[in-house]
């Protein structure tokens, strides 16, 4: 029986503010244990919310930015529950009255046609802190580290609008464009800043009611999304196929082992006793203020894409490279408007800057190489100082904080020869011999001559050692050549 | 110098007839003697009030104090203050020590005021008979046999006895009011929004509310003038100037508009508590108030209304009280729903378990809309009836609770028969406007109160009545006997 | 409003309370007799009333984004007897 499938998601995304969504402690990612855990978020006694501004701004602003009805009243819920990363035994979160109502985020799919996504709502809520299971303690216990608690979030909840992996990698690619893009997300996924569930269900196709549906919780790479929907839905299909039935089950996918399991914790049947936020008033959201935020929303993906190609000439491809991802665009304009080249440095920036932070699992920001640096690299690259083999080296170099692009090449004698006399030396030292090679070239017909050459600029270059001016040897060599056949001719 | 109100207090400290030293020390002597069977204290600070007022003097002399300076005071001990355990009454937080004051605690001691100690209450402020607490019930000066009232009992019953001249204290369904009608004190339960939250632990949020308990309407003025005002890290707290109360305390009463709502003169009231109460009121005619019939129609949803709400908030409020980071935690836990299932199960009390378990009742699946949602509703209905009413008259004014002080005991085992202690103060909650409670007589010895509710923010014209009739009355300079 | 022994079962495990088998009658009555009580308000005519969000209806204040409470993890540690190296330990807790 041919299968289809349907998926929706739920994505957190963490808030790049400074301070917690109801407190005035900092929400840096990789501090000791606790320290940024205050009164509020350790749920002392007797201490109460307030809601950061911020939080409230960013939220409105991913309303905005996907077009989403944006109501004038929300209001805070506590969602009941015992767990030890939540000290409070409720999350303070939006249910009935969420920020951010029902808007759309159109995506492109690899085959080129395009499709809309429905965004239910998006609601703002606290984060958890987090369970330590392993670590210098005994090992029958696990340790609380409350330093995520209240951190501020965007629950952003999509309708069953997606039909395969692929689409979900899209889809969540184009949403941390988004959200980067608007700077209120940091968008470091290996750091938690955004989290996927992923609901799946499976149905003969063509049927219209949905089958029963699984949800696999906290996906923090595009990788792992991937991979655990591949699975999820292989392992429902098998399930049917068998003639079984599908539970629905909270599942945890292990990204190291790629093997996923239910949780069954989540099992018992949970009562959340959601009721409005009594330490917490209606939130009113004015015209005035919305239009405010309007104008001072940043450039998001599409358009974004759209200027960079008309503003530099560069390639659609390039350009949604860029799109989704506003630090690399803004890298790329930084080092084209410096090196003047802005193909050159698009291609640099696509190409070598992402392969390398990527082999080093880094994040643009760590990059060792800033853009002002790499487009002194390109400059020399555009004025043929260097050639680009020999610019990879140079790059490599810089990358291993061994200087800059000029120091290095001159350190290394990495400048390119365009010395007419000394490259005719070497040219003709090389004809001089294989002369073999010589009465091959002369006895060939002149049309497939150009394909011989190849064989002695790798002789050339090697001789001098990479840093000939390939176009000038290309032009002496071919002269040379030339005489050649003359006198034979002659 | 315990016979003295705060205004005469403060007089003597600048005429220095006596030091805050001297009288500080004098409260502890008298706390020293009389605590131990009243049990009104769950800690005294005496060191640390001796330091206070030492301060407090140098500050008098400097001539720059506020008038509220060198007079000692007790903070109900919910109220977290920083470095002196605050336990709620409660086994849970028996060992308690907050690193923070709330913001009550701070703006008092702003003022130099001098605390003593902490008072006895009902277990995280449930109750209306202090019989709740984990330290043992507190004791009515007037009679040691019967109940002060509560939740704020400790504080009623300390000023009550001249162990402080005055007292905070928290109101949640009547809290303040009930115990100072039982221990012929005045205590103000001000609008919700006036006095900040922050740092009183939270019983149901929508309806706490700090306020004063002290001998006359003209101390709570001061107190409540100190206490009150905008804070930031309370969202419920209100952005509007605090007037000075003492102020206005003169002003005439002549052509005040009183609503007497028929349905507080009902067949649950004691016929000796009206008559005190009418007396009362007799006498406001005659000082020139009008006496107006009103109805509250939709009184009788009070009590419904707000044994769903508080228990609701208080069921998802306590959820934090997890043996965790902070208070009681059980031994030897097997695994992690036993530490929280025993560490809950033995560090609360029985009254503080079944409000959890009526709390988690009503907001639980398919009774969210039956129970919650419709007692919110039922709110909007009684404060409905308040603004109606307020469109007629100035204040409103009845009794505070249906009877006199009871005896230990005496309401049994059936929770409903104690939370009907309430059926007169609770309206007022669930709108969230002021009331107060001033002593109006005596029957069978032990003191009833007379219940005044003011419109919104209306704190200054409830004083100013209540000190009028202070004026003219005897009721609250009456002291039980035997605490000489 | 009659309570089964699996309601008081399931408000126990809810809110974390142990609830002595011995004593599930009376607690059983105990709450019956407040929701009965209670139950005193599904006579009210609500239809059309806007549940109430705060006596003034208020709206909520907003705070600036900034950083105001630093690190006081020794002062909070202080209070519990299960840390270690800053966190607060619990029994294994099994997802």
């Amino acid at each position: 029986m041919p299968w289809e499938t349907v998926i929706g998601l739920e994505i957190h995304v963490q808030l790049a503010t400074e301070s917690k969504i109801f407190s005035g402690a900092g929400t840096r990612f990789g501090s000791a244990p606790n320290s940024q855990a205050c009164a509020i978020d350790l749920a002392m006694p007797g201490t109460l919310p307030v809601l950061n501004r911020q939080a409230v701004d960013y939220a409105l602003m991913f309303g905005l930015a996907i077009d989403a009805d944006l109501p004038e009243t929300s209001v805070f819920e506590r969602k009941n529950y015992f767990y030890p990363d939540l000290p409070k035994g409720y999350q303070t979160t939006q249910l009935e009255k969420p920020i951010v109502g029902a808007g759309n985020i159109p995506i492109n799919l690899p085959d080129g046609t395009l499709k809309n996504v429905r965004i239910h709502h998006a609601h703002l809520e606290e984060d958890a802190g987090k369970s330590l299971h392993e670590g210098s303690f005994n090992a029958a216990y696990s340790g609380i580290d409350l330093n995520r608690a209240g951190t501020p979030l965007i629950e952003i909840v999509t309708e069953p609008d997606l039909s395969n992996a692929t689409e979900a990698v899209v889809f969540a690619k184009k949403l941390h464009g988004i959200v980067t893009s608007l700077g209120i997300c940091d968008g470091h996924m290996a750091e938690g800043s955004m989290r996927f569930d992923v609901n799946i269900s499976v149905r003969p196709r063509g049927s219209e009611t949905l089958g029963t549906r699984t949800e696999t919780k906290n996906l923090n790479s595009f990788k792992f999304m991937e991979e655990a929907i591949a699975l999820e839905v292989n392992r429902q299909i098998d399930v049917l196929e068998d003639g079984g039935v599908i539970t629905q089950e909270t599942r945890l996918y292990n990204g190291d082992t790629k093997v996923a399991r239910s949780m069954r914790s989540k099992e018992e049947a949970n009562d959340y006793r959601y009721f409005p936020c009594p330490d917490l008033l209606p939130v009113t959201i004015t015209k005035a203020h919305l239009q405010k935020l309007r104008l001072s929303l940043p450039e998001l993906p599409d358009a974004r894409a759209e200027r960079l190609q008309q503003q530099f000439g560069i390639a659609a491809q390039e350009a949604e490279i860029f799109a989704y991802n506003p630090a690399l665009s803004d890298y790329f304009e930084v080092a084209a408007k410096a090196c003047n080249d802005a193909l050159l440095a698009a291609h640099w920036t696509t190409g070598e800057v992402v392969r390398r932070l990527k082999t080093a699992s880094l994040e643009l920001h760590d990059s060792p190489v800033s853009a002002a640096q790499l487009s002194t690299l390109l400059k020399r690259v555009g004025d043929q100082t260097i050639s680009g083999k020999i610019a990879k080296q140079v790059f490599e170099a810089m990358w291993l904080g061994e200087g800059d692009a000029d120091q290095i090449i001159s350190e290394r004698g990495f400048k390119q020869v365009s010395d007419s006399s000394a490259l005719e030396k070497i040219v003709g030292e090389v004809l001089a011999k294989n002369p073999e090679m010589v009465r091959d070239y002369v006895g060939t017909e002149e049309s497939r001559r150009k394909k011989k050459l190849g064989g002695f600029m790798g002789q050339i270059m090697q001789a001098s050692r990479g840093q000939a001016n390939p176009q000038q040897v290309n032009r002496i060599l071919v002269e040379k050549l030339n005489e050649a056949i003359h006198s034979a001719s002659g | 110098m315990h016979d003295m109100s705060i205004a005469e207090l403060a007089l003597g400290l600048r005429a220095k007839t006596f030091s805050s030293r001297e009288l500080t020390e004098h409260f502890l002597a008298r706390i020293g003697r009389f605590n131990p069977d009243l049990n009104a204290l769950i800690t005294v600070t005496g060191e640390s009030a001796l330091v206070s007022a030492d301060a407090a003097d140098k500050q008098l002399k400097n001539g720059l104090a506020h008038d509220l300076c060198g007079i000692p005071l007790l903070h109900k001990d919910i109220f977290c203050t920083r470095g002196t355990r605050t336990s709620c009454a409660s086994k849970m937080l028996h060992n308690f020590i907050p690193p923070y004051d709330a913001t009550v605690v701070e703006n008092l001691a702003q003022t130099g005021m001098v605390m003593l100690g902490k008072t006895n209450m009902d277990e995280f402020a449930m109750g209306s008979s202090n019989e709740t607490s984990f330290y043992g019930a507190v004791k009515n000066p007037w009679d040691t046999a019967k109940v002060p009232g509560g939740s704020s009992g400790g504080s009623a019953a300390a000023v009550a006895a001249r162990l402080s001249p005055a007292a905070t204290a928290t109101d949640t369904g009547g809290s303040i009011r009930q115990p100072a009608a039982l221990c012929g004190v005045s205590g103000i339960k001000p609008t919700y929004g006036r006095v900040s939250r922050w740092g009183m632990i939270a019983f149901a949020s929508s309806l706490d509310q700090g306020g004063p308990i002290a001998k006359t309407a003209q101390d709570c003025a001061l107190l409540l003038g100190a206490m009150a005002g905008f804070d930031s890290r309370d969202s419920t707290s209100v952005d509007r100037p605090v007037p000075n109360y003492h102020a206005s305390l003169n002003d005439s009463i002549q052509g005040l508009k009183i609503g007497i709502p028929r349905e507080y003169f009902s067949s649950g009231l004691d016929g000796r508590v009206a008559k005190a109460v009418q007396d009362s009121l007799t006498i406001l005619r005659e000082l020139g108030a009008e006496l107006v019939d009103i109805s509250l129609p939709n009184s009788h949803l009070s009590v419904p209304a707000y044994y769903v709400i508080a228990p609701a908030e208080a069921s998802a409020n306590l959820a934090r009280f997890d043996g965790v980071r902070y208070g009681y935690r059980c031994e030897n836990p097997k695994d992690l729903e036993d530490l929280y299932c025993r560490s809950r199960s033995e560090g609360f009390g029985e009254e503080v378990k079944r409000r959890i378990l009526i709390g988690t009742y009503c907001l639980s699946a398919g009774y969210y809309d039956a129970y919650y949602r419709k007692a919110q509703q039922a709110r909007a209905l009684i404060r409905q009836d308040f603004t109606q009413a307020f469109d007629k008259v100035d204040v409103v004014m009845g009794p505070t609770c249906p009877t006199p002080a009871f005896r230990f005991g005496a309401k049994g085992d059936d929770p409903v028969a104690m939370y009907l202690e309430d059926i007169y103060t609770i309206a007022t909650n669930l709108a969230g406007l002021p009331g107060m409670s001033i002593p109006c007589g005596l029957v069978d010895g032990t003191p009833v109160g007379l219940q005044l509710i003011g419109n919104y923010f209306a704190e200054a014209q409830m004083l100013n009545v209540a000190h009028q009739l202070q004026q003219v009355t005897p009721w609250h300079a009456l002291q039980p006997e035997g605490l000489i | 409003m009659t309570l089964k022994y699996t309601d008081i079962e399931r408000l126990a495990m809810l809110s974390r309370l142990a609830v002595n088998e011995t004593d599930y009658s009376a607690v059983c009555a105990r709450l019956e007799s407040v929701l009965a009580l209670v139950d005193q308000l599904q006579a009210a005519d609500t239809a059309g009333v806007q549940p109430m969000a705060h006596p003034l209806n208020a709206s909520q204040a907003l705070r600036a984004d900034r950083i105001t409470e630093f690190n006081q993890q020794q002062a909070f540690e202080i209070l519990s007897d299960n840390t270690h190296e800053g966190l607060y330990l619990v029994p294994k807790v099994i997802d």
